[in-house]
């Protein structure tokens, strides 16, 4: 059976398997959004499974994956309970935030029916928002994650059921974090598909923290898109905390359009996973919006991350600023793509761009790529890439005042992180961070005592 | 040689001068003193041209010509002036290549002949002499990485190049030590004749003991609240600008 | 503001000055490509076996390449058979002294500037000019020959240097490499050769003009530069064309190969007709140069001043195989009208302590794409590899383009990559400045290009310098806002 499903290719494989299973996926869904399915396909097919032959994913092929999969989707809710604190064993942060569940990217009614959250914010599964409040989800659906650009949301999108719907209303200034978790827990090898929408209103303000979790050893992929529309005025922080086994594919879309005098904050931090693969698309579209952008990501094994993003300058006077940075170890393979793309009328802006790598063996690969497009005069631009060894003279300043090497190189490693974590602006999520990411740098790599799984391996 | 009358100019929306009325005659001094934010460089800025700046009404009139519709570069060959409070700094525009340019077109202007790079060289030692200017500085871009007072001394030199009429130094002693003061207030009075005149801008009766003014004006808020001798400098040393403010009626 | 943009804009529309055709009789075969074809030319220029079937086994790979599409560049297709691939002056290869070359010849060379007679040549520098696609005149071989340098046409190098000919060509760009370098080899027409034996240091430059002439050809030269053992070269290259509505195709290939501690020093001053203020005509400038730093502690340096081409597409490159050598790559490449720019360099990291600088300084006016694309990639086993890239581009006016696409791929824990990039416009305080000092504000903005460019023309030998700053200067003239 697999022979013959491996020989007939990725991409009519999906076809059918889609095809199959039509009906159960459009079940409940109204037609707007069921028409979104079709062009999804069809821009699925003519793009195929992205690899390097795709520019954008040149340094992440993916057509091995695809091609060798036979996992089981998750059509229907799997109905799992969750036990929250086994969740929190395995270093998920856990402190006083609005806490929203997912399981296999299905959001779990049960653990979220007791959560509070403060009048007139909206938390909902994403099918129950298309059903209450239709021409919110309906105005936005689909409008930034566009199927036509990317494969994986043409995936995404053709397999879109479910997901988490978020609306904060405007001046509404939410002070505790909310904090999604999206657990991965199957008895059997599974592909989730994931889609969110997050509403902020005009001058409202919120954090909100990404905490991705797999509880079983078994394979998956995770194909996770979220649209976020950012009003007028509002300050909207993201953070996400990767931490995942090295069997798990992740895929995490964030599509952002920004209003005028909007600020947006997203850290992405990398602990651990398989492979890994974070796209991100912000529109600066009205005047004085500004987006600081960061990322860090620690590999080791054979692992696989590449963060990729697309800043686009469509109105004067807007900045945005990137980070990002890699510490490789072992054989993994590191990638960074940073556009920045100032359109002809985005007149005065200011946009930076900064991606360091430090490679600890041969054996590493980072691959950088930073883009530069400007189609305007009046701009202030550059952008910064580095890959190399830790700085021979700091090291040495540190061993001449008595430090060990091993020590002085963990304080240098550790400081070249800590420059990303230092704009994660909820306090709590960076001292739980930091000691995460001290503790992953000597090895001590979050073993969780009572966690079944190995992470380490 | 220089005649303000009712100058109203703004910036970015905001009017800044707010009738200004000043005559600088051949031969004279005139120090133009005031609180930060009163309109000063802006006053210098508008004189030479800077297109920043929107003169909104009244008139200035150099040598008798009217120079509104003068481009910066001809008001600079027409013989005017100006020490930036804030040199810009044009990397890889050599010094030497910058400077014969603006001297030639200069000379050029007054039907000269263009001066040969023999002579131009010879030149530039002499006046570089006269400044005290480290030769090193010429030989790098023009302004890159020079430090504050060398900047200054900088544009002291390039006024001894150029040999203005009207030479207006905008802040010039500010950030200058006591040796760096005393050598470009020389170079300054020793560029002086009768047929020239010098505006400074200044906050300091310091650069006064060196460079004596014949009149002190007050600029505040836009305006020209208070002109007198030499001793209003001392006096604002001394009292400060409340004073001046007060007897405004404020 | 208003005022910088029209200056700007007259600055940049300046015309072109060496937009004119010269009579002289040449020497063509039919338009069209195919096998017959090559063979013609092979035979047309008396070829050993070795090269027929070097060309026929590129030209059977070129059939089954498809023609790269770069994201950033706009074209129209090209008609491939429409192309002449054959135009030699009908004189060709008798002048033994300059009274034989056809005046007309010598009358274009004058026009060029390009120091073709004999009291020039003693400007020293020894000039090796090709006209549509065949190599016209060499000077100084002599002189040359004395110290046992090769310095000829690509044909006379296949008659009398066959070995060194099927040794060394296609090592650093093979047949197979790219579209145009498969092209080129299938029907390149001639080109110079160089060639530096052991421990010689050449005693002038080195120099090859190109001009395009007749109408409706291509232009496909081909150059081999080898410089053995402790030797040193450097090398010129110049080019014009005349104005033509329709585009022509240019693309040409040159290899450099450095042995131990030989060091090549490579300039170009490229300066093709653009095509017309409205992007109509100009020449398409597909170019494959790769130098291969063979030898240990050997040096492979590539200059380049582009100002002309309707679309440029070149990336001179360097593979640092042997221990400790060296490359670097200095580029101004300067667009204006609907010019569009695609050029920068790779940087192949193979032996252990090898470095590489890349500076390249992008000026884009009126409504041309400049792009920098740019690869560097580092080996596993190249320790301590060390590579800085800066890439610059300065934009005058709001309708150009600045692009800039590094791709860096580090598989080596010891290495230290740098890149970085800025985009910048000229401050209108630093004309300003000028125009207070009583310089134009067209003068302004060309002191500053110049100074922008400063750093890469300063890597130019002398004469060139000159020219490059002028061409600049021309180049922007009707641009400047
Ligand atoms: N380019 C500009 N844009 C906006 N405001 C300006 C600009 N230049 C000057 N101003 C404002 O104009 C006022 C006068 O400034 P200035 O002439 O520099 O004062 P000073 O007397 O200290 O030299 C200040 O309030 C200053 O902020
Ligand atoms: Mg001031």
């Amino acid at each position: 059976m697999t022979e013959v499903l491996e020989k007939i290719g990725a991409v009519p494989r999906i076809s059918e398997i889609y095809g199959t299973n039509l009906t159960t996926i459009a079940d409940g869904l109204p037609g707007w959004m069921n028409h979104t399915r079709y062009p999804a396909l069809k821009a699925f097919q003519r793009m195929g499974i992205p690899g390097f032959r795709t520019e954008n994913y040149k340094y992440t092929d993916l057509t091995r994956l695809f091609e060798n999969e036979n996992f089981r989707r998750s059509f229907t809710p799997d109905n799992f309970e969750v036990n929250l604190s086994e969740v929190f064993s395995c270093d998920v942060p856990e402190f006083d935030t609005h806490l929203i569940l997912t399981v296999n990217g299905w959001y779990d009614e049960i653990s979220n029916k007791d959560t509070q959250y403060p009048e007139g914010v909206i938390v909902k599964s994403l099918r129950n928002a298309i059903k209450e409040n239709t021409e919110l989800v309906e105005k936005y659906y689909g409008k930034l994650a566009l199927s036509d650009e990317d494969p994986l949301i043409a995936l995404n999108t053709l397999f879109a059921q479910d997901g988490i719907f978020i609306y904060i209303p405007d001046n509404l200034h939410i002070s505790k974090p909310l904090q999604i978790i999206n657990v991965l827990r199957s008895d059997d090898d599974l592909y989730v598909t994931q889609r969110n929408m997050l509403i902020a209103g005009k001058n409202s303000q919120a954090k909100i923290m990404l905490c991705d979790h797999t509880l079983v050893p078994q394979q998956f992929i995770n194909n996770n898109i979220t649209e976020v529309q950012i009003g007028e005025e509002a300050v909207i922080d993201i953070y996400s905390i990767q931490n995942q086994h090295n069997k798990t594919a992740s895929f995490s879309g964030i599509y952002v359009h920004q209003e005028r005098s909007s600020e947006l904050v997203t850290n992405a931090i990398t602990l651990h996973g398989g492979i890994i693969r974070n796209n991100l698309k912000v529109l600066l579209d009205g005047e004085q919006a500004s987006a600081k952008i960061c990322g860090l990501a620690l590999s080791d094994k054979n692992q696989h991350v590449d963060n990729y993003t697309n800043i686009e300058h469509i109105k004067p006077n807007c900045q945005s600023n990137q980070l990002y940075k890699n510490i490789l170890d072992d054989n993994s393979t590191g990638g960074f793509t940073g556009r920045i793309h100032v359109l002809p009328y985005a007149a005065k802006t200011a946009a930076f761009q900064r991606n360091n790598n430090v490679l600890l063996t041969n054996a590493a690969k980072m691959n950088t790529k930073p883009q530069l497009v400007i189609d305007n005069d009046d701009v202030k631009c550059s952008h910064g890439a580095t890959v190399g060894r830790i700085n021979d003279e700091a090291l040495f300043y540190l061993q001449a005042r008595g430090i060990n090497e091993k020590e002085a190189r963990l304080m240098l490693m550790f400081a070249f992180a800590h420059e990303v974590l230092a704009e994660i602006k909820i306090e709590k999520l960076r001292d739980v961070i930091d000691q995460l990411v001290n503790k992953r740098l000597r090895g001590e790599v979050s073993k969780c005592h009572s966690c079944a799984l190995d992470c380490i391996r | 040689m220089l005649v303000i009358k009712d100058l109203y100019a703004k910036v970015e929306g905001k009017d800044i001068l707010k009738g200004i009325n000043l005559t600088v005659n051949a031969g004279e001094v005139h120090a133009i003193m005031g609180p930060n934010g009163s309109g000063k460089s802006t006053l210098a800025n508008v004189l030479a041209g800077h297109t920043n700046f929107e003169v909104t009404h009244g008139s200035i009139t150099f040598n008798g010509k009217d120079i509104f519709d003068m481009s910066p570069d001809i008001r600079a060959k027409e013989g005017l002036f100006l020490s930036f409070q804030y040199p810009v700094e044009i990397p890889g525009v050599s010094m030497v290549n910058f400077l014969k340019t603006a001297v030639n077109e200069h000379r050029k202007y007054r039907n000269e002949k263009e001066l040969t790079a023999g002579d131009f060289l010879k030149l530039m030692r002499e006046k570089k002499a006269m400044v005290q200017i480290d030769s090193q500085l010429t030989n790098r871009s023009v302004n890159e990485g020079f430090s504050g007072g060398e900047k200054k001394k900088n544009e002291i030199f390039q006024m001894a190049m150029l040999e203005p009429t009207l030479a207006i130094l905008d802040e010039t002693d500010s950030g200058l030590d006591i040796d760096a003061l005393r050598i470009v207030s020389n170079g300054v009075n020793m560029l002086k004749t009768k047929d020239n005149a010098t505006i400074l801008v200044t906050h300091y009766q310091r650069l006064l003991d060196y460079i004596v003014p014949d009149f002190v004006h007050v600029l505040y808020e836009g305006r020209i609240v208070k002109s007198a001798g030499k001793e209003l400098a001392i006096e604002i040393e001394e009292k400060g600008y409340d004073w001046i403010k007060k007897e405004l009626g404020e | 503001m208003e005022d910088q943009n029209k200056l700007i804009k007259e600055v940049t529309q300046r015309d072109y000055r060496f937009g004119f055709v010269s009579d002289i009789e040449t020497d063509t075969i039919v338009k069209g490509l195919n096998e017959e074809v090559i063979r013609i030319i092979s035979a047309k220029k008396d070829e050993p076996e070795f090269m027929l079937e070097f060309r026929l086994k590129a030209y059977r790979r070129w059939l089954t390449m498809k023609m790269p599409e770069w994201a950033q560049i706009k074209m129209p297709v090209i008609d491939y058979q429409e192309i002449i691939y054959y135009a030699a002056p009908t004189q060709q290869a008798k002048y033994e002294s300059l009274n034989e070359v056809d005046p007309e010849l010598l009358r274009t060379f004058e026009k060029l500037g390009i120091p073709l007679e004999e009291q020039k040549m003693l400007s020293g520098v020894a000039v090796d000019a090709v006209i549509d696609s065949v190599s016209v005149k060499t000077t100084f071989k002599e002189t040359l020959a004395e110290r046992g340098i090769i310095f000829c046409s690509f044909s006379d190098a296949v008659k009398h240097h066959p070995d060194l000919i099927q040794k060394y060509l296609g090592m650093a760009v093979p047949y197979n490499d790219n579209y145009f370098a498969a092209l080129n080899s299938a029907v390149f027409s001639d080109g110079s050769f160089v060639y530096i034996p052991k421990g010689t240091r050449c005693p002038m430059e080195l120099s090859t003009y190109f001009r395009i002439n007749a109408k409706n050809t291509g232009q496909f030269e081909r150059t081999l530069i080898i410089a053995d053992d402790d030797s040193y070269v450097s090398y010129l290259e110049g080019c014009t064309a005349p104005m033509r509505d329709e585009n022509q195709l240019h693309a040409a290939i040159v290899e450099i190969i450095a042995m131990d501690r030989a060091e090549v020093k490579y300039s170009t001053v490229q300066n093709w007709y653009p095509g017309d203020k409205n992007g109509k005509g100009g020449i398409f400038n597909f170019v494959t140069k790769r130098g291969i730093c063979k030898g240990v502690s050997s040096k492979i340096c590539w200059n380049q001043v582009e100002t002309g081409s309707a679309i440029t597409w070149k990336y001179p490159s360097c593979v640092l195989m042997g221990d400790n050598s060296i490359a670097e790559f200095n580029s101004v490449a300067l667009t204006n009208n609907y010019q569009q720019a695609d050029t920068g360099t790779k940087m192949i990291h193979i032996g252990k302590n090898t470095k590489s600088t890349i500076v390249s300084k992008g000026i884009s006016a009126g409504h041309s794409s400049n792009s920098y694309r740019g690869l560097v990639r580092v080996a596993p086993k190249a320790e301590n590899a060390r590579n800085y890239s800066q890439c610059d581009s300065l934009l005058l006016g709001d309708t150009c383009g600045a692009h800039t696409f590094p791709y860096i791929e580090v598989g080596n824990s010891s290495s230290i990559i740098e890149h970085e990039a800025t985009t910048s416009k000229i401050g209108e305080d630093q004309i300003f400045y000028c125009n207070q000092r009583g310089i134009s504000t067209e003068d302004a903005i060309g002191m500053i290009v110049n100074g922008y460019a400063r750093e890469v023309i300063n890597k130019l030998p002398m004469e060139f310098a000159v020219e490059a700053q002028k061409l600049l200067q021309i180049s922007l003239e009707g641009s400047v806002g």
